[in-house]
Order: C-alpha cells, then structure tokens, then sequence
C-alpha cells in the first residue's frame, strides 16, 4: 500500500508562520453543526482541525467539554460518526489538516488496527489519545504507521526527565500541554511557560504545539514566539454552547455558525 | 485447580501489569507523579522506621489484628462447612479501608505532602482517609457522588466532623465512578502539593499493588490465625468484590496455597439479567478506566455504563486488574448475588451471630448462604467480613419497609 505525505508533515515542511489550532467536539450539538462549524474554523484562518470524539467519562477535560460531549453523546454520536463526519469534510474539498482526540477505551473496542486503518481511508492525518503515555502506546503507534497516521504525544510541565524520551519519540508535532490541569479557560498562564516550551523544543526535531487553557487573543500572542501552533478548545467550545440552540435549527444555524467563525477569526489573527 | 501454576508469576511486572491487565493509562501530567510514587514506596517498605511506624498504628491505632471468630450458630443453621468470619468491621472506623488509608497516608508524609485526596462511595474509604488526614495532620479533600452522598449521609457527617472537606461529584451517574474522574482531574491540577490516596486495588499502576500490600494483612492474619487454631488452611475463602481491595487483600496470601477455593462475589444489583447491576467481571468486558485496563461495564462503543447495586460500595463499573488477571487464569471463582440475596444475607447474621454486617460483606454472606450447605461438616470456609453496617441501616430500613409494603 502506497501511503501519500501526511497533510501535517505538508503544512509544517514551513515553520516561518504559526499555525492556529481549534478543538471542537464531534456532534456538539448536532453532526451537521459540527460539518458546518469545522468548514467555518477553516474559513477563520485554522489551518490544522482538531475533532473530539464524545466520551462518557473525559477525565482530561474540564466542564466545558464534558458537557459538550454529553450534548453529543444525548444525540447518540459514536466513534463511527466522527470517523464519516472526517470522510464528509474530505469530499467536500477540505484540505485542512484532521486530527481526532479521543480517550483510549473507544479506540481500544473499535479495534485500535481499524481504527487507524479507517483514520487513513476517510482521509485524517493523526490522532491525540490523552490517556495513552508513551509506555502504553506501542500497539497504537504501530499500527498508525502502517497506515501513515501520526500519533500526537503529549507533554506536560511535569514531565520533567521524560521531555528528552517524549521528544526523542514525537511524530507530527509535538502537543505541549501549557497548564497542570483539566482542559479549561484561565485565567492567566504559568509563569515558567517559555521555559518550559524551550525545553520542550531543544528535546526535539518535530513542530510544537500548545494548549490547554489559551482562551484569549492576549494569550494567544504571548504564548505564538515560543511554539509553531496555538492549541484553543473550551473558549471555542463555549462559544458554541452560547448559540446551541439556533446550531439545532436549520433556520438559525447559518448566523449562529457566522458568529462562532468571527469569534475564531478573532483568535487566530492574533497569531500572525 | 485450573492452571495454578500461571499465578506463581511476580505480578506486577515493571510496567504495572497483570497478565494484559493493568498499566498506566494516563494524562501525561501524572505519570511523573506515578514514577515518584513508585520509587517512595520501594524506599518507604524497605525502611524500618516506615515500616515500624505503620505496625504501631495498625495495632494500637486500628486495633489490629482484628479477630478470626467462628460463626457457630450461622454454621448450625446453614447445617454445612464450618464458618469462620475475618472480623474487618472491628477495625478502627468499621472497614478494612483503614489498613489502606493509614499506609497511603504515611506514605504522602513521607514525601512531603501536606494535603490528600480521596475519593468514596460508601464514605469508608473517605472516612478512613479523613481520620488518618486528622491523626497525621494533613488536610482533606472527599470526592463523593451526590446520589453516594444522599445514600450514606451518616458518613458524610462523619468526615466533616473529622475535619474533612467533602466535594459533590455532579457528572455522569453521580456514584463511585464519577467521584473518580473528579478526584483525578484534580490531582492532575494540584499533582504538585497533592497525595491522592485512592481506596481500593484500582487505577493506574502502581496503586493496584500498593494498596494491595497493604491490605494483604488481612489474609496473612486469617492464614496464621485459622492455621493456630485448627492446624490446618481453609477450604474456601468468600469476599466481597467491589474495587476489589478486601478481596485481595484476603486472597493474595493463599494464592500459593492451591488446596484453598477463593471466591470472589460482585454485587448483581436487581439481577444479571437487568441493566441494573455491577456485575463486573461476570458481565464486562476488557477494556480502560481509571488508568487500567481491566473488566468493565461499557456498551459496544466504549462508553461506560452506570453500574447498581444496593451497596454504594460495590456500585462501580470497572474491578481491580489483578481480579482481572486472576478471573482469566481460573484461581479465583468470581459470582455474584443480588440485591436481595445481600438484604436477607444481612438479617440471618443479624439474626443468628448478633452482627450486622455492611452491605458490602453481606454479598459475601450471601454468597456463603448459598455454599456452606453444598459443603461438608468438615470443611473450613471462611468470610472476609469487611465492615460493619451502622452506615447503611437508613437504607436497610428503607428495602426491608418497602419490601413488606410490596407484599400486603
Ligand atoms: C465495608 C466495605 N466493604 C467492601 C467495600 C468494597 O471495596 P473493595 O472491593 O475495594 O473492598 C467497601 C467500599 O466502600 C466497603 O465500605
């Protein structure tokens, strides 16, 4: 099997500009939101999408997103879904880089070789799997590079002596994980930030990455010379769970989704 | 015995696992924590003053060792093995959870920590923690569910007396299960200052085996106690299974000894047959929560299912993976009696040993209800009785009264 440049290596091969990074959950509220609101994020400037599948116990994330998946998981929405919702966005004409999020248990009963195996046929470029620390990922590591699937590694302040390892290991980029703690708005980031994000760079050959509790513009300029991507999920997953309603209403949703994109917009040209 | 042998192997190995069973699944900001906690406790248990310190407050603080005492009426109106029950109720506090709670606790002192957290179901482990929180001079937080917390509000009295601060888990089920997921997203917030004394044999490697050593007391006690007094090991040992913690606890010292049945009973709620039950091990199957990879309740995509049962301490969707490990290599039995069963289990104890049990270890007696007639006059069974039931009489009271109402 023949397996083509994977889409992340293709829009980092040039690290001369930052890269925005949304998060948003799969069915929150609804697929076809979802389908409207990921066309949206790439419109507002995102280059890379990254796709929460619902999980009934997300024990890396804040109340922002365990409610968004609880929104998602209310409407039936499964690891399946969020694999054709990827082939969805493919056929329409997406080339934005596809990165689904997902704990390891969903993974594990799909099958983690069917997994990656259809992470490749519908067209994603890599997967971030929270609860799955470089000890643990050899099976799933394996069977995405067969298929030409970058793994996502995360690392945390904490990490401490396993930064170099983490590093030694990342394919893709490299997730750094800006604050102890759940997903989540904050107010203020850690003061040992860029330190830390140095660190993380020296260990390592692949592209950078941050999130975890960026929410503003403010932030997102102050974290952008330190990384090559700026990671925002729950202040995104907020803005969302502001206009649910009209998102479930085929009358309102074109506005509501305009107004979620102009919220991103703002986000990512903070970047630049 | 099926294939005994395969559990003579050191479990567990480096990587924290049991067989394919355990491990470290995750948040990358905690597996720092992990790999310091490993290395704490290797020093703590081979330094002698730790070790010293944890003996004198399990005898004089606890009030260990808990007695062995023969059930003689039980054994006659049952008419079968002769019973025995391991006496985990008289411990300190009323629960085996104690033994645990006082090691983990001397552990986070040991380190440095000034504040623990712990999550509960029953409130025994909560209560366990905060009492040692208070006789150690540590602060405590206790993530409970809200349903666990209306269940057992004598417990949550009882902790805030002792001191501690007692957080509602809202999420999901609001039982055991999401009490977990909120203690751990704090811990991966506050991993730094923060020790998390976790209750039974469950999460990530290495707390199935940490709070498996120090919860094997129970069974190395019941060995030289039953040995002293009738020459001889038993022939079958009962307890009940929620996390798994006074089952291990009770089983790992006779794992060796292939003569000795071990069985261990899960709570089947209002019947295997219903989606109400926290039948585990009979019903899960393989998959990660809380950081192991084990038995659990989950539907086809993953997802966790709500588990049941009348118990707040067995009310838990996934099992330790060492029972994981030790249900798939056949050297223990593992069953499970209902809602029912456990109620009437708990009135013939009452009844017959002037003892009430909590409805956690009424699943054993239950259990021991239905085996101890299939067994002969000779045999030796014993129960791992672990705690005592003044926590649960609200909700015994509440069954037995609409049980009488459903019947006129
Ligand atoms: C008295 C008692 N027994 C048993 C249990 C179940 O825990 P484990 O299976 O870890 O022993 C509990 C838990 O709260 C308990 O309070």
């Amino acid at each position: 099997m023949t397996v083509a440049v994977n889409r992340i290596d293709r829009l980092f091969e040039d690290r001369s500009r930052k890269r925005f990074i949304p998060f948003i959950t799969v069915g929150d509220p609804t697929l076809e939101a979802t389908y409207q609101i990921a066309h949206a994020l790439v419109e507002a400037g995102a280059e890379l999408l990254e796709l929460g599948i619902p999980y009934s116990d997300p024990l890396a994330d804040g109340p922002t997103i365990q409610r968004a998946s609880q929104r998602a998981l209310e409407n039936g929405v499964s690891i399946t879904d969020a694999l054709q919702l990827v082939g969805r966005l493919r056929e329409s004409g997406m080339e934005a880089s596809l990165v689904l999020f997902s704990y390891f248990n969903p993974v594990l009963q799909y099958g983690v070789d069917r997994f990656f195996a259809d992470l490749a046929k519908f067209g994603a470029d890599g997967v971030v799997i929270p609860d799955l620390p470089i000890e643990e990922n050899g099976l799933a590591v394996e069977a995405a590079k067969k298929y030409g699937i970058h793994v996502i590694s995360l690392v945390a302040p904490t990490s401490e002596s396993r930064i170099q390892t983490i590093g030694e290991q990342a394919t893709g980029f490299l997730y750094c994980v800006s604050s102890l703690g759940v997903t989540g708005a904050r107010a203020s980031l850690r003061e040992d930030l860029a330190d830390f994000l140095g660190r993380v760079k020296a260990s390592t050959t692949v592209p950078t990455a941050v999130g975890f509790g960026i929410s503003t513009p403010e932030q997102v300029k102050a974290v952008a010379p330190h990384t090559d991507g700026v990671i925002v999920g729950s202040a995104i997953v907020l803005e969302i769970e502001r206009h649910v309603e009209q998102l479930k209403d085929p009358n309102q949703s074109k506005e509501a989704v305009e107004k979620i994109k102009t919220f991103v917009h703002q986000l990512a040209s903070a970047l630049q | 015995m099926k294939e005994a042998t395969t559990t003579t192997r050191i479990v567990p190995d480096e990587k924290g696992r049991f067989g394919v069973f355990g491990g470290k699944f995750v948040p990358e900001t905690l597996m720092n924590a992990l790999t310091e906690l490993e290395a704490s406790f290797a020093e703590a248990t081979q330094n002698p003053a730790f070790c010293q310190e944890l003996n004198h407050l399990l005898s004089e603080y606890a009030g260990r060792p808990t007695p062995l005492t023969y059930a003689e009426r039980l054994t006659e109106e049952l008419g079968g093995a002769r019973i025995y029950l391991k006496r985990e109720d008289l411990n300190h506090t009323g629960a085996h959870k104690l033994n645990n709670a006082l090691g983990q606790g001397l552990l986070a002192k040991r380190m440095g920590k000034k504040s623990i957290i712990a999550e509960t179901g029953a409130g025994q482990h909560g209560v366990a923690s905060a009492t040692v929180a208070a006789k150690l001079g540590l602060s405590c937080k206790v993530f409970m569910g809200e349903e666990d917390i209306r269940r057992q509000s004598l417990n949550v009295f009882r902790m805030k007396l002792l001191g501690a601060e007692v957080i509602p888990a809202v999420s999901g089920s609001r039982t055991l299960k999401d009490a977990t997921n909120e203690a751990i997203r704090y811990w991966v917030s506050n991993v730094e200052e923060t020790f998390y004394v976790i209750g039974s044999v469950v999460g990530p490697h290495p707390y199935p085996y940490i709070v498996r050593e120090f919860q094997k007391i129970i069974g190395e006690e019941t060995r030289a106690q039953i040995l002293q007094m009738l020459g001889k090991l038993p022939d079958e040992v009962i307890a009940c299974v929620g996390g798994g913690s006074n089952a291990i606890g009770m089983f790992y010292p006779f794992i060796q000894d292939e003569t000795v049945a071990l069985r261990g009973v899960e709570a089947a709620g209002q019947g295997v047959n219903t989606d109400k039950h926290a039948a585990t091990l009979s019903l899960g199957r393989p998959g990660v929560i809380h950081g192991s990879l084990t038995y659990l309740l989950q539907d086809e995509h993953g997802q966790v299912q709500e588990a049941h049962s009348i118990s707040a301490g067995l009310d838990y969707p996934g099992v330790g993976p060492e029972h994981a490990y030790l249900k798939d290599n056949g050297r223990v039995t593992y069953t499970s009696v209902t809602d029912a069963e456990a109620l009437e289990a708990v009135q013939i104890l009452c009844r017959t040993e002037g003892i009430i049990p909590a409805l956690e270890s009424a699943h054993a007696i239950a259990e021991a209800v239905k085996r101890a007639p299939q067994m002969s006059k000779d045999e030796i069974l014993v129960i791992c009785l672990s705690g005592r039931g003044d926590k649960d009489v609200l909700t015994i009271q509440d069954a037995l009264e609409s049980e009488k109402g459903g019947e006129r």
